[in-house]
């Protein structure tokens, strides 16, 4: 675009206004359909519950530990990638229903669009997290290491999220099609499952362990478990995401935002071009 | 004369094999509507996505207001209002949440937002429904809204493609009633359509469309010329068609064809034939005529003819 463009303090805040507009979209559609809401944010209870009891009556963990105590890190993993889900169906919904025709035809900050996406996921995200910290606590888990390790465990949640909505954005402009993104959803259990959320890594076959370890889901349990002080911290010889999963979960993000902001940009500004 | 408002030269567009666009010419002057026709696949979509911005043509240019489609795009969304094919409106929300939204992101203040989406609702007839979710909504009301909601920023150039596909008849005839309202504001209107009564109730000046190329233009009334008029002819007596067949081919060039046991057809290539002197024609050939018909040709015909050559003789 070769547009005389205006300066650029003033697209930097259009881009911050439009976005916070699109935000508030976002937040408009939840309080017009509760039920969404509430549906998405009974799922991680009902997880806590079902997970933790009918699992955690057969399975036991490595170190002795509680399973719910065990169990909380890696239903907090697998909050944080339905992000990626959320934002592609939303995506995919507006591509295919002409809306986004309509921003992009807009005079509107061109940025703004996937920003207050992502933006919006990550204020539903919050709120997840704090169902499933409410949850977690009623059937028994909890941090053991105090604020700041807590804290970090959060953040790095958060981090992760946000990088994993950016994923979402690029799928869904892919993909245009609400239809096939509605049908990629249920994808999403057995890339989470297959990883140490649920069930140490060490008895599974080789190649699938392989695969498990290096799921970026390991590594946000992994890093969570550690930082919460929850039992299943690997020792010995581990794959290197489990032995150092703070930075593992700091990398994965990074690469993340590398590979698909620019990806998405690219996507919604040529989309149809 | 002032120079076109929306003005596109040579454009082509291929998706793969498919060549979308070949060579589309379009000008349309301030202040009028232009009908697109087109029968499916013709390239109305594509052209209008490419005048609105959301596509690059391959070759070609395209300005809006003056301002080139590709390269002052910023420019042209400031000028244009999009009413798509489809409700492109947030299902979820209430019409007037829509409209608000839009008018936040057209850049409009809150309060000027606020007051804008209430102006629209109210002239538009949208103001019972404007606080329900718009998945409770008519197909026609979303249409409206979707209509409206171009109309956020008085665009001073509305491209709508298909804008009553799938209305009841009542719901396009308000439709075509409120962009009558906007045309006499000073819109101009750039309107693709397969209805032809449509183009014909609305459009100033039609461009038929087909395989990406603009194939004939022109007032509908100079549309209907170049086909000419129908003559039907009803004998008396059916043991005069050879007798009659022979003067309506000497009137018209062509043979006429038989459109039931003692009637007879023929399209008259041009306009001045006048009624009397076709009588006098039969009259001197000694046919008698229960019924001799002059009839402008319909726009369908038109059409028909020009997009298809061999439907029609
Ligand atoms: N994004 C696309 N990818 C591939 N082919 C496309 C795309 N868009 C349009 N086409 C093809 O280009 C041709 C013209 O399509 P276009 O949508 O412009 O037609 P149209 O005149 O609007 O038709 P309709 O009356 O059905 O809306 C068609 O053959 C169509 O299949
Ligand atoms: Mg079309």
């Amino acid at each position: 675009m070769t547009d005389l463009a205006p300066p650029l303090g003033r697209r930097l805040r259009w881009t911050f206004t439009d976005g916070l507009t699109l935000v508030g979209r976002e937040l408009g559609r939840l309080r017009h359909d509760p039920g969404e809401l509430v549906a998405a944010l009974i799922f991680p209870a009902v997880m806590v519950v079902l997970f933790g009891y009918v699992f955690g009556s057969a399975i036991q963990v490595p170190d002795g530990g509680d399973y719910r105590e065990y169990l909380m890190p890696g239903l907090f993993a697998m909050v944080t990638f339905s992000a990626v889900m959320g934002v592609m169906t939303r995506m995919a919904a507006d591509a295919s229903r002409g809306v986004m025709d309509r921003f992009r035809s807009m005079p509107m900050a061109r940025l703004a669009v996937p920003f207050g996406q992502t933006g919006a996921d990550l204020l539903v995200g919050l709120l997840m997290l704090a169902v499933m910290v409410g949850a977690g606590l009623l059937v028994g888990w909890q941090p053991h290491r105090g604020l700041i390790p807590t804290a970090q465990a959060f953040l790095l949640m958060i981090v992760l999220r946000y990088a994993l909505s950016w994923a979402g954005v690029y799928v869904g402009l892919a993909v245009k099609n609400d239809q096939v993104a509605d049908a990629m959803v249920p994808l999403f259990l057995p890339f989470t499952m297959l990883s140490n959320a649920f069930v140490p890594t060490g008895g599974m076959p080789g190649w699938l362990r392989f695969l498990a370890d290096w799921n970026p889901v390991s590594a946000l349990t992994a890093a969570a478990r550690e930082l919460f002080g929850n039992p299943g911290v690997p020792s010995g010889n581990v794959a290197w995401p489990l032995a150092h999963p703070v930075t593992a979960v700091l990398l994965w993000s990074a690469a993340l935002l590398v590979i698909f902001v620019p990806l998405s940009l690219r996507a919604y500004m040529r989309r149809g071009r | 004369m002032a120079d076109p408002v929306v003005f596109a030269e040579g454009l082509h567009k291929s998706f793969g094999d498919t060549h979308a666009l070949r060579g589309l010419d379009l000008s349309v002057p301030s202040g009028t509507v232009c009908g697109v026709l087109g029968p499916n696949g013709a390239g109305k979509t594509t052209a209008v996505r490419i005048l609105a911005t959301l596509s690059d043509p391959d070759a070609g240019h395209a300005r809006i207001a003056g301002y080139d489609v590709v390269r002052e795009a910023g420019k042209v969304r400031a000028r244009i209002g999009l009413a798509g094919q489809h409700a492109a409106v947030d299902e979820k929300l209430t019409g007037r949440g829509n409209l608000r939204m839009f008018g936040r992101l057209s850049h409009l203040s809150r309060r000027e937002a606020h007051r804008r989406a209430d102006e629209l609702l109210e002239r538009f007839g949208l103001m019972d429904a404007a606080d329900r979710q718009v998945t409770g909504y008519s197909g026609g009301m979303r249409r409206r809204l979707d209509l409206i909601t171009s109309l956020i920023l008085r665009p001073e150039v509305l491209f709508l493609d298909e804008p009553t596909t799938g209305l009841d008849p009542r719901s396009r005839g308000e439709i075509w009633d409120s962009v009558r309202e906007l045309v006499a504001e000073g819109t101009t209107v750039l309107l693709t359509t397969q209805y032809l009564d449509e183009a014909d109730q609305l459009a100033d000046d039609i461009a038929v469309v087909d395989h990406g190329q603009v194939i004939a233009t022109g007032t509908p009334d100079e549309l209907k010329a170049t086909i000419g008029d129908r003559l039907d002819v009803v004998l008396e007596d059916p043991a005069a068609l050879g007798p009659a067949a022979t003067v309506l081919k000497a009137l018209a060039g062509t043979d006429p064809t038989m459109t039931g046991a003692d009637r007879l057809s023929v399209a008259l290539p041009g306009g001045g034939f006048r009624l009397a002197d076709i009588v006098r024609e039969l009259d001197r050939a000694g046919v008698a005529a229960a019924d001799v018909g002059l009839r402008r040709p319909t726009l369908d015909e038109v059409f028909l003819r020009l997009t298809d050559r061999k439907e029609l003789v």
